[in-house]
């Protein structure tokens, strides 16, 4: 399954993720779940935020929303799994998004992937093991006017080609 | 506020509007920001203030533009004269544009032909406000005439007045089915208790589609406005936009959006002092392509996994919450204000007999003017995508036209002159879908084509019926078969026995449609397939054929 895509990131950016001193991140996850009245039916608004908060949930996390929210574990960890958005193990210090929509896929973007894939032996959806570039793909970005797309950490690039898209990779692998 | 002080605003802006000699509109849309469409803004802006031309020279922020592949596009208005349309524009290029107004010379390089056919031909109802428009100031938008479609209804119009304007319109869901929304706001409206719910199905899952996200970071104002006459309609108070997670900019817009017009006292409580209240909220999606199913839609705003059910009941009926629920696309919202400013009758009259006004298709793939584009129904497919469109680039030929995603089909040369509506895409087994309209030259496999979309839905597929859940991953199995060499001719009666099977008997949409690009490949492009089963060549090389059965 395609795991997350560019919207975590581009939210992550917005908000004060891992910049904000770890302390306050509970306060301010409990302040979300106030603002929504502990309600039930708030709990993917929740995930969001906490994922912005922390970069991904880990089991603590949803079981802590879940107590809050009243929501059984199972519904939570449901939830966290159906959507292809909520990840929940950390992600690279870089991610490269490869979108694979149809107007990307029909200019090549499954060749810029396998060369990525190949260059860096992972499977996307990976990491490499030295927590460096986390691979994954996207479905539709909406950009398709600049196919193909892809994302290197925050910023969009259209029309990359297998070769420019391995010379930023490359960049992030050797300067970590 | 009331009605006059509405008026007064718009006053004041158009008079501010008629005192400034140049109005500079930057596409503000997703593509044209990826491309430094916010620098060159920026840039203007300050150049406005060095050249002292503040007050004199207006920069906005507009909605798409249209020509997404030679962005950032930049319009200028001067006074009464032709705009001027400039693309692939720098922070440099907006410096010399700013100095050349006072003597009035404008560069002449980076122009674009506004008389081309990929703008005279289309005709601008949902998108009409591009260019004029700034998406994040409500003045603009009320200048433009926003808003004036609500203090109308809600001044004239009963809400019967109003459902039976929108069924005079002959409008249809934009959404892809195409039913039409004067009948499911009247069932909704005759289903009304207390606590009837609207939507705004804003979940653009479609790969190749971005005329939602266009629409509602352009001019959400629109859709807001669309929104608050069907809550009025069907006696609703409370209205849910469920946007795609994937889209940050229309994200920020509605935001802004809504807290403007919520300001004015355009929603929320007794708006424009009448009887009337309505707010908005947004639910974000969370990457889930089933959630633009519209009970799987529902599961999701009550943070459930999205997961449809059974109908009936119809949301119509018991939606969210299990309350009466309308549900519509954001396309079918952004209509509504100009069917209640002019009239159903008027909107009715472009069009084919049974789709009328237009529709907004997201041209992609290869083709010479990737971008969007507002076209009337019952366009020949050939127009949109040779005339329109400026056919294909590198001198290649032209192969298949795929409308609708995953939901949707391949068109071959033969039916370009087929006219765009929903009965006539539908015979050709393909639909009308969102508006992706995503065109492929001989490079693309037909066969890895279906394979593709197969891929998309079984990954998609939410798991709760068998058929889909089975059927696409057994499906993408013998099409990957296919694609490496190594398939027979019964597995290619085993596909087509399962494409029948899973279109028949799965539960929502995204299963009884996921055989569609199979089904329509299938039709049109057999020849391939035989190549692939029996002479193990793939005719456009893109499959390995490598004789290897799939992992």
């Amino acid at each position: 399954m395609t795991v997350a895509t560019y919207a975590r990131q581009m939210a992550t950016a917005a908000a004060l993720p891992t910049k904000a001193p770890a302390d306050n991140r509970r306060t301010m996850l409990d302040a979300a779940m106030k603002r929504h009245r502990h309600q039930p039916d708030a709990l993917i608004e929740i995930l969001h935020t906490a994922q912005e908060l922390y970069g991904y949930l880990d089991l603590d996390c949803l079981k802590y929303v879940g107590r809050c929210l009243k929501v059984p574990p199972s519904r939570v960890y449901g939830v966290a799994t159906f959507y292809n958005v909520f990840t929940l193990k950390p992600r690279g210090e870089h991610t490269c998004v490869v979108c694979l929509g149809t107007a990307c896929y029909v200019k090549g973007t499954a060749t810029i992937l396998s060369a990525l894939e190949r260059e860096h032996h992972l499977e996307v959806g990976g990491t490499t093991p030295d927590g460096t570039l986390s691979l994954v793909s996207a479905r539709c970005l909406g950009a398709c006017g600049l196919a193909p797309v892809l994302v290197f950490d925050q910023e969009i690039a259209g029309r990359v080609t297998a070769e420019t898209a391995l010379a930023r990779t490359r960049s992030w692998m050797e300067q970590p | 506020m009331i009605a006059d002080d509405l008026a007064a605003v718009r006053e004041r802006e158009r008079t501010a509007i008629s005192l400034s000699t140049a109005r500079i509109a930057v596409c503000s849309a997703a593509g044209c920001i990826s491309t430094g469409g916010a620098a060159v803004k920026d840039a203007l802006g300050a150049a406005v203030i060095a050249h002292n031309l503040s007050g004199a020279v207006r920069v906005l922020g507009t909605g798409c533009l249209g020509l997404c592949h030679a962005g950032p596009l930049m319009r200028v208005t001067r006074g009464d004269a032709e705009p001027v349309l400039f693309t692939k524009t720098t922070p440099a290029f907006a410096e010399q544009v700013i100095a050349g107004l006072p003597s009035g010379v404008l560069p002449l390089e980076q122009r674009c032909d506004l008389q081309q056919p990929f703008f005279t031909r289309q005709h601008r109802i949902v998108t009409s406000d591009a260019g004029i428009v700034d998406s994040e100031r409500i003045e603009d938008y009320l200048a433009a005439g926003g808003y004036t479609a609500l203090e109308r209804t809600l001044a004239e119009l009963h809400p019967e007045d109003v459902v039976r304007e929108v069924s005079l319109s002959g409008l249809r869901g934009r959404g892809g089915a195409g039913y039409p929304t004067g009948l499911k706001w009247s069932t909704v409206a005759k289903a009304a208790g207390h606590g009837t719910f609207i939507v705004c199905n804003a979940d653009e899952g479609d790969p190749g589609a971005f005329m939602d996200r266009s629409v509602l970071e352009g001019d959400p104002h629109r859709v807001l406005e669309g929104m608050a006459i069907a809550a009025y309609a069907v006696g609703a108070e409370q209205g849910y936009i469920y946007v795609r997670g994937e889209y940050p900019l229309a994200i920020t817009r509605l935001k802004t959006a809504i807290r403007q017009a919520e300001r004015m006292q355009l929603l929320g409580h007794r708006i424009l002092d009448s009887q009337f209240n309505f707010r908005i909220d947004l639910r974000i999606g969370a990457g889930a392509f089933v959630c633009g199913e519209e009970t799987a839609l529902i599961a999701s705003i009550e943070g459930k996994r999205g997961m449809p059910r059974p109908r009936p009941p119809f949301p119509a009926e018991a939606g969210l919450w299990g309350r009466p629920t309308l549900i519509n696309n954001v396309e079918t919202y952004a209509n509504i204000a100009p069917i209640i400013l002019h009239g159903g009758a008027h909107y009715a009259t472009l069009g084919t007999e049974r789709s009328k006004g237009t529709k907004v298709f997201a041209l992609a793939g290869r083709i010479v003017n990737t971008g969007l584009v507002e076209v009337p129904m019952g366009m020949p497919l050939g127009e949109i995508i040779f005339d329109i469109g400026g056919g294909i680039p590198d001198g290649r030929q032209f192969k298949a036209a795929q409308t609708g995603g995953p939901s949707g089909g391949c068109i071959p040369a033969a039916h370009l002159d087929l006219p765009v509506d929903y009965e006539a895409l539908a015979g050709i087994g393909s639909i009308m879908g969102s508006g992706g309209l995503i065109v492929m030259d001989e490079t693309s496999c037909m066969v890895d084509v279906a394979r593709y979309f197969m891929e998309f839905c079984r990954d998609e597929s939410c798991g709760k019926c068998v058929p889909c859940r089975a059927g696409t991953v057994q499906m993408h199995g013998l099409l990957t078969k296919m694609t490496h060499g190594t398939a027979t001719d019964r597995d290619l009666a085993l596909l087509e026995q399962l494409a029948e099977l899973t279109t028949r008997t799965s539960l929502c949409g995204l299963g009884q449609t996921a055989a569609n690009p199979v089904r329509s490949t299938l039709r049109h492009f057999y020849d391939e397939y035989m190549a692939h089963i029996h002479d193990h060549v793939c005719p456009a090389g893109v499959c390995s054929m490598n004789g290897e059965d799939p992992r």
